[in-house]
Parts: C-alpha cells; structure tokens; sequence
C-alpha cells in the first residue's frame, strides 16, 4: 500500500515482495508466534520437571540434534519437506472450505508411485528420470483426490469421511502393492517394501540442504500465486467464502470444489514422492506414517497460508529430528515434543491470550473459519 | 426436504430420512436369518464381533454429535479416547478395581471435553484447531508417561443375562456382552430420547441451530455448550476405557488407531443422530468382522491378498454414502463461536 507512493518506478514484483514484507500486520502475526513458541516450550520445561527431568539438558539435547551441525539441519529440513507438501495440501483444501484429512492416502500413493517409476526405469538421465517420478506421483496423488472431490460435489458426500475412509484403503492397497507383485525380491529380504529406485531418479541434496526442500518452497511460492494472482485461485477462495454467493456469481462450484481436492491431492502426492526419492530411497510400508496428520498440525501452525507453513513444517520437523537426540542424551521420552506441538498450536490460536500480553491489537483482514465449510456443500 | 424437517414429528421425520436404510435393514435381517440357517456358528461369531467392534464407533460418534448439536466441532474425540483409555488402565494397574477405572476413564474423558469447551466456548479458538489439540496432546503425554512392562490382573468380561441369552441367535450376539458394551447401546436410547423429547434436548438443539434465538428466549448458549461437550467427553471416555479394559486388556502407544475419526464419519454418516449413528457404526463394525471372517475362512484355500478383505469396510460406506448421495446437513451453527451482546 505504502509502497506505492514510496518506489513507483519499481517492477512489480518487487513491490508485491515489499508489501508482502512490510505488512505490519504480517510481523504483528510472527511476534505472536515466537511468543506462542516461548510459552509452549516453558510449558513443556514444567512438565519436564515435574516428571524428574532436566529441561535445560533436553532441550539443550533437542537443539543439538535439530539445527547443532550442517547434519543435523538437513535433517530437520529433510524431515520438514514432506511437511511442507502435506501442509500445504491441507490448507489448499480450506481455502475452498474443504478438510481433507486424506493427505496421508494421497502421500502414500504418491510415494509408492514415485517409487515404481524409480525401480522400474532404468537408463533416463536424471534430469528426465526424477521429474518422470515426481509428475507420476503426483499425477497419482491427484487421481486419488477426484474421489473425495467429485463425490463432494455430485453426491453430498461429507469428504471428511471420505477421506478418512480412503486413507484406510490407501495403506491396504500399498501394503499389499508392496508385498505382492511390486516387492523387493532381493535375496534375504523377507519385509514388505519395493526395490531400491534407480540411482537417476534420486534427488539429492546441496550442501546441507536437501533439494526436495527447494522444491518444497517453491511449490508454497506456486500455491500462493496460484490463490492469490489467478482466477482460478480467487473462485476457489471465494467458494470458501461464501459457496452461495459464488454460485449466484456464476462460479462453476461444484467444478471447483473437485479442482480444490485434486489440487490438494496432488500437493500430498509430490510430497510422498519426494519422501520416496530424497530420503527413503523405495517404498517401504509404515515409513510414511503419519506425516498427511501432521499437515493439519503444519497447516494451523501456519495459519493456512502457503507461506506459513514453510516456518511450521520447519519447527514441526525440527522436533522431529532433535527428538532422537534428546531422547539418547537426557533421557527424556521424545513424546514430549507433541506435548509441546500441540501447545503451540493452542497458544497460537488462542492469540487472544497473547495479544493480552502484548497489548496488540486484533489482526484484521480476510480469514476463512476452518471449521466454516464442516457441514456445507 | 424443508418442508417435511419443519412439520413433520421426530420419529416420522426419522423414518421419512432413512427409508433407504430401513429397506436395506429389512434385507439385512432376511440375509442374517439365510446365515444363520447356513452357517450358525460363523453367523453368531462375526454378529459377535459386529456388537462389539461398534462400541467405540458408536460411543465417539455419539461424543460428536453431542457436541455438534449445541455446535461445537470435535474432531478430538480420537484424543479423549486415547487419553482415557491409558487413564483407564493406569487405574487398573495401580488399584485393580475395574468400576473405579471405568469412573476414571469416564471423568478424564470429561476433562477433556472441558479442554475443549473452554478452547471453542470461552477462548472462541477455531474448533478445528482446538480438536488438533487434543489430538496431538493426547498422543504426546500419553507417550512421554507410558511405561512399557505394566501388567493388569484382569479386564472387564462378558455378564451373561439369565433367560434372554438362551434365545438362539438373539442371545449369544446381544445378551452375553461386557458390561460398556451393554451401557453404550442403552445409551443410544437414552441420548436419542433426551435430545428429541425432552427439553434439554430441544434447548441444546435450539443452541446449535440459532443461538441468536435462543439466547433471546432466556438459555444460557454457553452453559448448554459447556455441559454438552463435557457430557459427550465423558462418552467418548467411556470409549477409551471400553479399549483397555474390555477389548484389548492393556495400554499401547496410539492404540485408538483411527477409531476417533471413524467414529466422526459414523456420525456425519448418521445424520447427527444417535440412532444414526448406531447403524453407521453397527454397518462399519459388521463389515469389518464379515472381513475378518472370510479371510480366516478362505484366507488360506483361494488366494486372495488379506488387503483385499481390509479394504471392505471403507469401500463399502463409500459406495453407500454414494449411493444413498442426499446432502447431509449439519446442525446451522456447527462450528460458530457465540459471542454474547
């Protein structure tokens, strides 16, 4: 807004990039995050305490094991990535009013789809290999979310059972994938997974940093563009909105609410098949496990917004990868950073609390009620 | 659609909305008696396990729609389970007196009802949010304060009613249960009749429809939320004990296993009714243990991947809810906080 009167002569990205970052309303929204993040964690050090533990030693522990080396903040990002992808498909989904607690379907299939095509391709280049599995996962993700979406929008029927139900089918039909006619055949192996994919098919890391994280990013780059910069981004918000008045504007929406769900399908279905080719290297069953449940954590971490769940995905993650360390060096049962999680989440949205400490303002502006679109069509 | 919602009496409404399932119950027991002429023993084993699998199904569901009546989002009814039913055992450990962990089950399910009533009611936190909470903090501390090697001396077991477990068929499937199995389907009744005829049910209907109005004609819409949610926590608790001290006898990392959120499409499956629910629950529970019977039978002589059987129950509400394909509609101010002028 400011901006505008401040660099006329700019390009226009750049005064997007600078009202992005100039948004008091944007560092108003992080200052009550860390704050969220403070308390959560002294929270987690009561508890600690109470039970005999030493808090400074674990979290000491946990940040070690989380951002200490160039190792361990791979890791964390490695852990973070798929995060990103299934948080995003969450979010996606809300901004059309849609919950989709399938992302974890979507995900395995696109993991075991990636793998496939890994193993059972060999000669391409990289170049052409690792973009093959990762279309072809997420062209099987997406599949998986017309499901839920068309029978949405022609038959009523409430995704969230949809997706609850798919998932269950998801893990049979992988399970059994891997155990049957796509398993791993090498001599000794007796577990349910899928050969090692081609050396050409996996991504690899720069430096630290894995590239699935770059992908990662710039997948929320795309996603926020997408929703905020095209017409097909503002009927699928609008549909969130309102789905009423955008039917009576003219917007497709049943049409929509089906793109909403492959699109958030799809997001799942890259992140599954980045799992399979940065980190797993095959399809191996229970590997992927509950990282569609944690996009719903990332995506409220986040506020639903794309940009908010790279940070989310990244703390989310990070306990992820300290947790072992900190289990190892102090002893402390690493389910206590669920404890913490699930503290975050509650003091970041009970920002009511907070901004009472900090004597702020409410912050202002469009924001979808995630649980708005429960009972609608 | 309208029209038969505003004239028409519960029961006739009840059975206009489900003619579809009541056709299909009708054929359901013509096909129970042709099994049970067939194959008896089988028969009464998978109706055995039906009763019993929807247990928790019906319990969660009926802790959501409690909530959702007076229009409140749960969906950390898997997160009350789970909590309870590691409370439950805990008790059961420490004191070996079955009713007092039942109680203990009961009133941590409660607490965590109150979790959320205070999260959606008082801090007006979106509920979807505050439901992931629950989820999530239930995993975590239940985790960090497991310890493995704790044994119990005993579960709950199955109290056989003298006469009416004798009927065949009738008796071995619904007189010869464990006592929370007994207690959820009289509970069934009892929510189904406090929240259609009495007026409690008709003040906690009006806070989920319009709270606007009903706050105008003098009920207080938070207290109805809080009590509700409280009462539906202690539902789902009772759930969570039904799985450590009935079903399965012992305590393990996020034993629920989905059956929170199961219990959730059950009651959207079910129309936000109890009976409703009840049916999803027993259609869900019957398919699953029709599964495990027929992989036990066949598993062995026709080569069929156990998956294939696995996938049963999901497929089957799918296609159903496909094919029933009304729009289903969830009370007005499901999911709105209320704020008081």
């Amino acid at each position: 807004m400011d901006s505008d009167q401040k660099a006329p002569s700019q390009p226009k990205f750049l005064r997007t990039f600078l009202d992005v970052l100039l948004n008091e309303n944007l560092w108003r929204a992080i200052a009550v995050q860390v704050v969220a993040v403070l308390l959560a964690v002294l929270i987690g050090a009561i508890i600690l305490i109470v039970s005999g533990a030493n808090p400074l030693e674990a979290y000491a522990a946990l940040l070690r094991g989380s951002f200490g080396t160039p190792t361990a903040l791979g890791r964390t990002l490695e852990k973070a990535t798929p995060l990103i992808f299934s948080g995003l498909a969450v979010a996606f989904a809300f901004k059309a009013g849609m919950f989709n607690i399938g992302a974890q379907g979507q995900l395995l299939f696109g993991a075991i789809t990636a793998a496939f095509l890994g193993f059972t391709i060999h000669g391409l280049p990289a170049f052409i290999h690792i973009p093959l599995a990762l279309i072809g996962g997420a062209v099987a993700g997406g599949l998986f979310g017309i499901i839920p979406g068309a029978l949405k929008a022609y038959r009523g029927v409430h995704e969230v059972i949809t997706t609850i139900m798919l998932n269950y089918i998801a893990i049979n039909i992988t399970d059994y994938l891997a155990d049957g006619p796509w398993k791993d055949t090498s001599p000794g192996n007796v577990v349910a997974r899928t050969p090692v994919i081609d050396p050409a098919a996996a991504i690899g890391r720069l430096g630290p940093v894995p590239i699935g994280f770059i992908i990662a990013i710039v997948m929320a780059l795309i996603v926020w563009w997408l929703l905020q910069k095209t017409t097909v981004g503002f009927e699928i918000r609008m549909v969130g909105l309102n789905p009423d008045a955008s039917r009576y504007a003219g917007i497709k929406v049943a049409r929509t609410l089906i793109l909403t769900m492959v699109i958030s399908a799809i997001l799942a279905g890259i992140g599954g098949a980045i799992e399979t080719q940065g980190v797993v290297g095959r399809f191996q069953p229970g590997f992927n496990t509950g990282l569609g449940f944690d996009g719903i954590t990332v995506a409220m971490l986040g506020k639903t917004h794309p940009f908010g769940t790279i940070p989310a995905a990244i703390l989310v993650g990070a306990m992820k990868a300290g947790s072992s360390e900190m289990q190892f060096a102090s002893g402390v049962a690493k389910e206590i950073t669920d404890v913490i999680q699930a503290l975050i989440l509650f003091f970041v949205a009970a920002d009511v609390i907070i901004r009472s400490l900090l004597r702020m303002r409410a912050v202002g502006g469009e924001e979808v009620k995630l649980s708005s679109g429960w009972g609608k069509q | 659609m309208q029209n038969s919602m505003t004239t028409y009496s519960p029961w006739t409404r009840f059975f206009l909305r489900s003619r579809g399932t009541l056709i299909g119950g009708v054929g359901l027991i013509a096909i129970i008696l042709f099994f049970y002429i067939w194959l008896p023993v089988e028969t009464v084993a998978v109706l055995n396990a039906t009763v019993r699998l929807s247990t928790p199904l019906v319990l969660g569901a009926m802790c959501g729609l409690m909530g959702e009546r007076a229009a409140v989002i749960n969906i950390g009814i898997e997160g009350q389970m789970l909590m309870s039913a590691f409370i439950a055992f805990l008790f059961n450990v420490w004191t070996d007196n079955l009713p007092l962990s039942v109680l203990m089950g009961v009133l941590t399910g409660a607490l965590m009802g109150l979790l959320l009533a205070f999260m959606a009611v008082t801090l007006k936190i979106d509920q979807i949010i505050g439901g992931t909470v629950i989820n999530i903090l239930a995993v975590g501390l239940t985790g960090y304060f497991y310890a493995t090697g704790l044994t119990v001396e005993r579960g709950l077991g199955p109290i056989i009613i003298p006469g009416l477990s004798e009927i065949p068929l009738i008796g071995p499937v619904l007189f010869k249960n464990p006592p929370i199995t007994y207690t959820a389907i009289i509970l069934v009744f009892v929510i189904h009749y406090v929240l259609f005829y009495t007026k409690w049910g008709l003040r906690t209907r009006a806070v989920g429809e319009h709270p606007r109005a009903a706050d105008t004609v003098g009920i207080n819409v938070y207290k109805m939320r809080y009590v509700n949610v409280i009462l539906g926590g202690a539902l789902a608790g009772l759930a969570g004990a039904f799985l450590t001290l009935e079903a399965v006898g012992s305590f393990e990392r996020n034993m629920t296993n989905g059956r929170g959120f199961i219990a959730l499409a059950c009651m959207i499956f079910g129309r936000w009714t109890p009976l409703g629910s009840w049916g999803a629950a027993l259609f869900f529970a019957l398919f699953t243990a029709l599964a495990t019977q027929i992989s036990f039978m066949f598993g062995n002589t026709i080569n069929i991947p156990h998956q294939a059987f696995g996938i049963l129950p999901y497929l089957f509400t799918i296609i159903v809810l496909a094919g029933m394909g009304k729009r289903v509609r969830s009370p007005a101010a499901d999911g709105v906080p209320y704020i008081k002028e």
